[in-house]
């Protein structure tokens, strides 16, 4: 059976698409290095436009309103530039508020498109640009060790790691905290105390790489101004050793954290990414995969939410508590400890 | 006798958010039945982003299940059937895989064509961001750029009456034309006109170069008459057309079905139309289809059927976003275990990040099922006011007078057994009077809805057959007294000999068997002025049943069901009725 893929990677490979959800313009060229901030492409994602009813603005009727007006279709406004008038004795004007383009003129109206802050998109990790997708982005590629997360706050950045806690069961606190941290991307095993969320917030981190969050944190974990990402949800779950073992023996590394919202359609998802020097025959890993014995995963559901097993063996479709029937797998932990589950409920690890 | 090899096989494959299902119909000694399903995941989302891997997988099943050959090497399909026996004559598909489209609704009047307009999206997989009418407050800019920051893919637009309004359709057209014009060319939308036909010619030319545009019959015809049919149908074709632009793999599917693919919602309530036409009775016939996607309820007398679906509750991908159509108070007042409001939104946070993992603990399923339950619910109440006018309802706030009720979905399959189904329905729907519950337990109603197109006559046979799971008649009274008074009283006599009486007692749910392939006459006597809808309080009558997997279930707990406020007395009483109806809790 066709298993979902999570990379906790400690050297591959990496290519990321980065595109706009529009046309625009692309800044960089192949065979660029670029940092995770820079930025590759700009456009104008939700430009604000003006209608202007200029009859009703100077009085007039619309069909002598035409002879009044100073721009037409196309042109480029600065703040303050005339668009109809003068009229009457008292010269009255209708002036641009806004840097902007004329759209349409004509009927006694006018529509402006107000330029506004472009969307910015940045590379979101370090390494080279290997191809061009024309008006649209780049494909940028980096060897290093990759982390995948399950929740991102849409933000990214990038910094230097800091372990806080011996455990990746630590629970992130006030204490934990303090102005050495400052600029950093710090790492704990939960966060249960808004508190905490706050302090950061003042210090302030670039980062928080977490296990899981209590869930009431959430509203509030979404609207931090850095980029926070979960390894394994929400609730109590301690970060897995793997994912602690990789990123707390790379204590003060430079890491780029991309905290975007996983999107199950294109695949994007949080990453966390640690540029490493790599051999030339470093491969990108396998994305697709099939559960079958020895395989590694990641237990996704209670009562075992976020342990990592391996596969025994896979055992058919079996009954569970509840009145559930599912193809299963029986899963040998670490400990020796052996449980069977439903296939829906493992993603493998790669 | 018809030989299998020479009458129509028709392959339907139904695309649904999580599971694709590969099945089988054919014809066996004469009549058409189900043969067999190959299920596979849905290969929508990354890596695979294209459909086509999943449908793959689950024809590859369903050849293996069956012994058959209906692809070669290629993996094209092979029609017609060819002389060694491999292949399908039809093939069509369902679809309600991929997120549900976005759609802006624009009309004259709020409350008249607007309003028609958003009864007419509910129709089929879709989430309405804005709704804009002539009598809107904001201003003209305000409105265009709401618009384009939206970005929808599809545009619906209504106004004017036949011969009526037109100065102000043409204008509002202008304003939708412009926001088309302005937004980028690859995400422009699709904009479906349902308003005055008589502007047609002039809309066409003027949004022509602009952006897609397509024509139904007028919504409002009159300022009284709403008619739907006819723009549905274009809808629906809509959804199947955006879905092949924003989802690889569904242009594959439509190569292979031509007109045969439909939305999973319009085939489902195809299979409901169907029944309640060849049912012919004054009752109307009630769909309930509980997935992942969305849950689906469709309405249908003599024939003519409306649906309504809400992606908002779909019991997966949409289950996350409870919090906003239910709150998570509403879900607790169902759960039989200890399970704080605090769990249940962690509970939906990590399930929003996995919505493929299933319930696997007692704990777990108690929770999926309290969210079905509510879900159902909050279906039934939006779509109450709607059904109203056009089915009869018994009571003021009840569910309208349906029977039989055709139920499908995983939720209802994964319970422990047709106990469990069963109550969970009762509880969702809260059904008055009399009606008999049928369980889609194969997952194939959308699929017999959808080969109707090419035999009708395979969905009356197949639903006549085992396919479908005859769960028991429910006899729901509906009386004003205590908890513990009778309120009505049966008399059994059944087909083989042997008699039974039962007094139902309000806050009460009873059981009589009766085995499948028997009948049993029952004799009906409210009392204490209870309806049982034989047309008046108190009054009652005879019938006679059929034998299902639960028998006659009498539901004597009240409508609207009110449930102890401590999940432990919850407990209790689920225990015994799930006990009653001849399962347990597990």
């Amino acid at each position: 059976m066709s298993a979902p893929v999570t990379h906790f990677l400690p050297l591959t490979l990496i290519q990321r698409e980065r595109v706009l959800p529009q046309p625009g313009k692309v800044f960089v060229r192949a065979g660029q290095s670029v940092g995770p901030m820079d930025v590759i492409a700009e456009t104008s994602l939700n430009p604000e436009y003006q209608l202007l009813n200029i009859a009703r603005i100077l009085n007039l009727p619309v069909s002598r309103i035409d002879r009044y007006l100073q721009c037409q279709a196309g042109d480029q406004l600065a703040h303050g530039d005339v668009i109809a008038g003068p009229v009457g004795i008292s010269n009255r004007l209708v002036r641009a508020r806004k840097d902007s383009k004329v759209i349409l003129a004509g009927d006694g109206q006018v529509l402006l498109e107000v330029f506004g802050k472009p969307f910015q998109l940045k590379a979101g990790l370090p390494g080279n640009v290997i191809d061009l997708i024309p008006d649209r982005g780049a494909v940028i590629e980096t060897t290093g060790a990759l982390i995948q997360a399950v929740w991102g706050n849409g933000l990214l950045d990038s910094g230097p790691l800091e372990v806080v806690g011996k455990k990746p069961d630590h629970s992130l606190s006030v204490q934990d905290l303090d102005i050495s941290l400052r600029g950093t991307i710090v790492l704990a095993g939960l966060c249960q105390d808004v508190e905490a969320l706050k302090m950061a917030v003042e210090l302030p981190l670039r980062g928080l790489i977490l296990g899981s969050l209590d869930v009431d944190l959430l509203p509030a974990a979404s609207k931090l101004s850095f980029p926070v990402v979960l390894i394994e949800g929400f609730g109590e779950r301690p970060m897995n050793p793997i994912v602690y073992k990789l990123l707390s023996t790379n204590n003060r590394r430079d890491v780029a954290l991309n905290a975007e919202v996983w999107d199950r359609y294109t695949g994007k998802r949080p990453e966390i990414i640690l540029p490493l020097p790599a051999p030339g025959n470093t491969s990108a890993p396998r994305e697709t995969g099939e559960f079958s014995s020895e395989t590694m995963v990641r237990i996704l559901k209670a009562p075992y939410a976020g342990r990592i097993g391996i596969i025994q063996s896979l055992k058919g479709t079996i009954p569970f508590p509840g009145g559930l029937r599912s193809p299963s797998a029986e899963i040998r932990f670490e400990d020796g400890d052996r449980v069977v589950l439903p296939l829906a409920n493992l993603e493998m690890i790669a | 006798m018809t030989s299998i090899l020479d009458a129509d096989t028709i392959l339907v494959v139904d695309v649904g958010s999580m599971t694709t299902r590969a099945i089988l119909f054919d014809v066996v000694d004469g009549r058409y039945r189900f043969i067999a399903k190959g299920e596979a995941s849905t290969t929508a989302i990354a890596p695979y982003r294209n459909i086509g891997e999943g449908v793959r997988i689950a024809i590859d099943r369903l050849q293996a299940i069956t012994g058959r050959t209906l692809v070669d090497s290629a993996h094209s399909l092979i029609i017609p059937v060819s002389n060694d026996g491999s292949g399908v004559d039809r093939f069509a598909a369902t679809i309600s895989a991929g997120e549900p489209l976005n759609v802006v609704v624009v009309g004259l009047l709020e409350d008249v064509s607007t309003e028609s307009a958003r009864k007419l999206v509910q129709t089929t997989y879709s989430r309405i961001l804005h709704a804009f009418s002539l009598n809107d407050r904001r201003k003209p800019e305000n409105r265009l750029n709401l618009l384009l920051r939206t970005r929808p893919d599809l545009i619906v637009a209504a106004g004017g009456t036949n011969g009526g309004a037109s100065q102000s359709v043409i204008s509002l057209m202008e304003s939708v034309g412009l926001a088309c014009y302005l937004m980028p060319e690859s995400v422009r939308p699709e904009i479906l006109y349902v308003g005055n036909p008589s502007l047609a010619d002039e809309i066409r030319s003027s949004l022509e170069g602009i952006t897609r545009i397509h024509f139904a019959a007028n919504i409002r015809p009159t300022l009284e008459t709403e008619q739907l049919e006819a723009a549905q149908l274009a809808l629906s074709r809509l959804y199947v057309d955006i879905k092949a632009r924003n989802l690889p793999g569904v242009d594959d599917l439509k190569a292979w079905a031509g007109e045969g693919i439909t939305p999973t919602a319009s085939a489902f309530g195809r299979v409901v139309r169907f029944l309640s036409a060849f049912l012919s009775d004054k009752k109307g016939v009630l769909g309930l289809d509980a997935a992942a996607s969305a849950i689906t309820l469709v309405a249908a007398m003599q024939g003519e059927s409306f649906q309504l679906v809400f992606p908002q509750l779909g019991l997966s991908e949409g289950v996350e976003k409870a919090a906003d159509p239910i709150t998570i108070d509403e879900v607790l007042r169902w759960t039989t275990s200890a399970v704080s409001a605090k769990a249940v939104r962690e509970y939906l946070a990590n399930k929003a990040i996995y919505p493929q993992t299933l319930p696997a603990t007692t704990e777990e399923m108690d929770l999926e099922q309290a969210i079905a339950r509510q879900a159902i619910q909050k279906a039934v109440q939006l779509a109450r006011p709607i059904f109203a006018n056009r089915i009869p309802a018994l009571f003021e706030g009840c569910l309208p007078y349906f029977e039989p009720i055709l139920a499908t979905g995983g939720i209802l399959t994964r319970a422990s057994g047709p106990a469990q189904s069963a109550l969970l329905l009762l509880d969702g729907l809260q059904p008055v009077g009399i009606t008999t519950l049928v369980l889609d337990q194969n997952h194939i109603a959308p699929a017999v809805g959808a080969a109707a197109i090419y035999s009708p006559l395979l969905t009356a046979q197949v639903m006549d057959s085992n396919s479908f799971l005859n769960l028991g008649t429910m006899i729901a009274p509906v009386a004003n007294v205590k908890t513990g008074q009778p309120i009505l009283r049966v008399k059994a006599s059944f087909e083989g000999g042997g008699e039974t009486n039962v007094d139902l007692k309000q806050g009460a749910l009873n059981v009589i068997p009766v085995p499948y392939g028997q009948t049993a006459r029952l004799s009906l006597q409210p009392l204490h002025r209870a309806d049982i809808g034989m047309g008046a309080p108190g009054r009652g009558g005879s019938l006679t049943v059929k034998g299902g997997a639960l028998g006659v279930i009498l539901d004597g707990r009240g409508r609207p069901l009110i449930l102890p406020k401590d999940w432990q007395h919850r407990q209790e009483l689920y225990m015994k009725w799930l006990w009653a109806l001849g399962g347990q809790l597990t």
